[in-house]
């Protein structure tokens, strides 16, 4: 069996924040708390869940543009969350990052021809200028801006375009995964539906792994292979996007994939409300974190804090309910499928 | 007589390199207690249309033209002193960023009682005590503790009813929401959402909703009018418009929303794209505004405006191609 591409295994993120007389008392931001997922090649694992669940969070820590308090990162089978920045630097290759706000992710002083050789020059991807440019006319194409373009400045660009230089800067450094933190959120409607359509067309055509983040669960659907539900820092449910979409485990899916508006008029609305909002990842609640907002709640979420558990081949749930079965378990008896 | 009649509504800014028609030629009209929502993407005019009604585009380099009558009155022709009574009063409005429309260095109570004060004549005392009301009323726990407190000790949903809760105190009989929800997270907007049909139905306003979500349009609206490069395109009731687009953008709008669910059944084919980006607004447009990215154009489409037609009944849309009903009957 051949290592996955990332495997991510407990991972914590805590920031510490000031507080007490000089600043001697220190309180953490608990932004990811223990968290373990694997992402094979070619395949695209989803991150949802609210803002504040620490989700942009793991990102960063993928990236090693935060320096993970705790837990591992192993890329194809060597950990990365330990390195030097020196021994990382070539490893950072293979792990490239396209970001939400394509109006303030490309420096307004460098022209797209520019800001695509960089990484190529940066990692030796490129003998000579003639394959610099070979290259360079290649990413334009891949992501179907005209080859003239290169010479144009940001300011230049709509919005969906911009994020298609993004892309292309992304892929210019041949990587095996890229993290797509609200790539396409900033969007408009017209204009996210080709970029989704790019991102799937680009995995298939080169065998890419995208770590999807996104609050948006229905272009989640459209897109990803498996998902992962974070709720203040920990994953409340991971699974197939069948299994998250169509049977849910944990009250939590069930209340966010119920809370997305329906385009259609006609529609039922059966809808599961929650209550008040995400707690504090400062002072997260005992037990479960989700107790307080939980519609099913009973005693022992209030004092044990419930574990991933598989419920079933491939899909791991951490709810207490999934201990029960049919009738007494709301989640299995309900069924929104 | 309607609520509110946008009558030809144009609203034009001078720029240094040219004039931008953000909103070229708009009509619609909202009866008493109706939703209707104003659909587009970015710059496509919504937002300026919403502000136009509540007179607050700067001039210059802004200016409006065309009529915006409320209970009859235009509402272009009013000096600002009698603006300033229907602001607030009869007309209110709830922004998208909550964070940024509440005043940072006064109570939220307090804040609540100005429009009260201002416009309903309550003393300091009895605009508190309102305010309480109206923070119970949006839902929001220990209500008489919240109004002594400052925006920044609320969450981003909490902010939010505190906005609908400033804009509902004096009973507006339109309330403008621009992109209310978009904001906030999904479990937050669902809440948010069924507040205002809730409160639609207690306090009786007409709503006029501007959104670029297609989902929160499906959710509350009653009819629907979509806007495309600072013009209408279409306007219909929204069943009819979710069940039979008669305009090409409309539909390219519909087709690349994923609906939840869709992918599951198997359907996973591409998303619908809509090729090409809007125009520029800064250059007059000849033709159908939608012809350069249009599927369906063809060269009367680049050269002469479709005109507005009722296609069906209270069914209208700018399409040269879009059949009327009688005639797609005959």
């Amino acid at each position: 069996m051949t290592a996955p591409l990332l495997e991510v295994n407990d991972l914590k993120m805590h920031f510490p924040i000031g507080g007490g007389l000089f600043g001697k008392l220190h309180k953490f931001v608990y932004a990811v708390d223990g968290l373990s997922f694997r992402v094979e090649r070619g395949e695209t694992l989803s991150l949802v869940g609210e803002s504040g669940c620490g989700k942009s969070t793991v990102g960063r820590a993928i990236l090693r543009l935060l320096k993970p308090t705790g837990g591992q990162v192993v890329l194809a089978g060597r950990r990365i969350d330990d390195m030097s920045s020196g021994v990382l630097r070539p490893i950072r290759r293979r792990v490239q990052v396209v970001f939400q706000d394509p109006f303030s992710s490309l420096n307004p002083r460098i022209r797209v021809r520019d800001a695509l050789a960089e990484p190529i020059n940066n990692f030796g991807l490129a003998k000579d200028k003639a394959e610099l440019s070979r290259k360079l006319n290649m990413l334009m194409d891949k992501v179907g801006l005209p080859r003239e373009a290169l010479g144009r400045w940001p300011h230049e660009f709509s919005g969906g375009q911009r994020q298609r230089i993004g892309i292309a800067r992304a892929l210019a450094a041949e990587p095996d995964l890229i993290v797509c933190d609200e790539a396409v959120s900033a969007l408009d409607v017209s204009v996210k539906a080709q970029i989704v359509n790019l991102l799937q067309e680009l995995q298939q055509e080169l065998g890419l792994a995208l770590l999807f983040i996104s609050h948006d669960l229905a272009i989640v659907e459209h897109m990803t292979h498996r998902v992962a539900v974070m709720y203040l820092g920990k994953i409340a449910e991971i699974g197939t996007k069948r299994q998250i979409f169509a049977r849910p485990r944990h009250p939590y899916t069930e209340a966010l994939l119920s809370a997305v508006p329906k385009p259609d008029p006609l529609a039922k609305r059966d809808r599961i409300m929650l209550k008040g909002d995400v707690p504090s990842p400062i002072n997260p609640p005992s037990g479960c974190r989700f107790h307080t907002r939980c519609p099913y709640v009973f005693d022992r979420c209030r004092t044990e804090e419930p574990r991933l558990k598989e419920v079933e081949r491939g899909h791991e749930a951490a709810c207490h309910l999934n201990d029960r079965t049919a009738p007494e378990n709301p989640l299995l008896s309900g069924g929104r499928a | 007589m309607a609520l509110l009649e946008v009558d030809r509504l144009q609203t034009h800014f001078r720029t240094p390199d040219g004039v931008n028609r953000a909103v070229d030629g708009v009509s619609f009209s909202i009866e008493k207690g109706e939703t209707l929502a104003v659909v587009g993407e970015s710059g496509c005019g919504k937002s300026v249309t919403a502000m136009s009604i509540m007179r607050l585009i700067a001039e210059p380099p802004g200016k409006s033209a065309g009529e915006i009558r409320f209970e009859g009155r235009d509402l272009l022709k009013l000096s600002e002193k009698e603006m300033k009574k229907i602001r607030g009063d009869d007309i209110s409005m709830i922004f998208q960023e909550p964070m940024t429309s509440l005043n940072p260095v006064l109570k939220v109570g307090r804040q609540i009682g100005e429009s009260l004060r201002l416009h309903q004549g309550l003393d300091r005392g009895q605009a508190e005590d309102k305010a309480v009301e109206m923070l119970q009323l949006v839902g929001i726990p220990e209500p008489k503790r919240r109004a002594g407190e400052y925006p920044h000790q609320l969450s981003g949903g909490m902010r939010q009813r505190v906005m609908i809760a400033m804009a509902l105190a004096c009973s507006p009989k339109l309330l403008i929401a621009d992109e209310p929800t978009t904001a906030l997270d999904v479990t937050i907007q669902a809440q948010i959402l069924d507040l205002m049909r809730d409160l639609k139905d207690r306090v009786g306003a007409a709503i006029l909703i501007i959104t670029h979500d297609l989902g929160v349009v499906a959710e509350v609206a009653d009819r629907v009018v979509v806007m495309y490069a600072g013009r209408k395109v279409e306007e219909a009731p929204v069943r009819d418009l979710f069940a039979k687009p008669r305009h090409p953008y409309t539909r390219g709008l519909l087709g690349a929303v994923p609906k939840l669910g869709s992918s599951l059944e198997g359907k996973t084919e591409k998303l619908a794209e809509i090729p090409g980006i809007v125009p520029s607004l800064k250059t007059k447009i000849e033709g159908c505004v939608f012809a350069g990215r249009c599927p369906e154009a063809e060269d009367v489409c680049r050269e002469f405006a479709p005109a507005l037609e009722e296609k069906a009944p209270r069914h209208v849309a700018a399409c040269h191609f879009s059949p009327r009903e009688q005639e797609a009957a005959a």
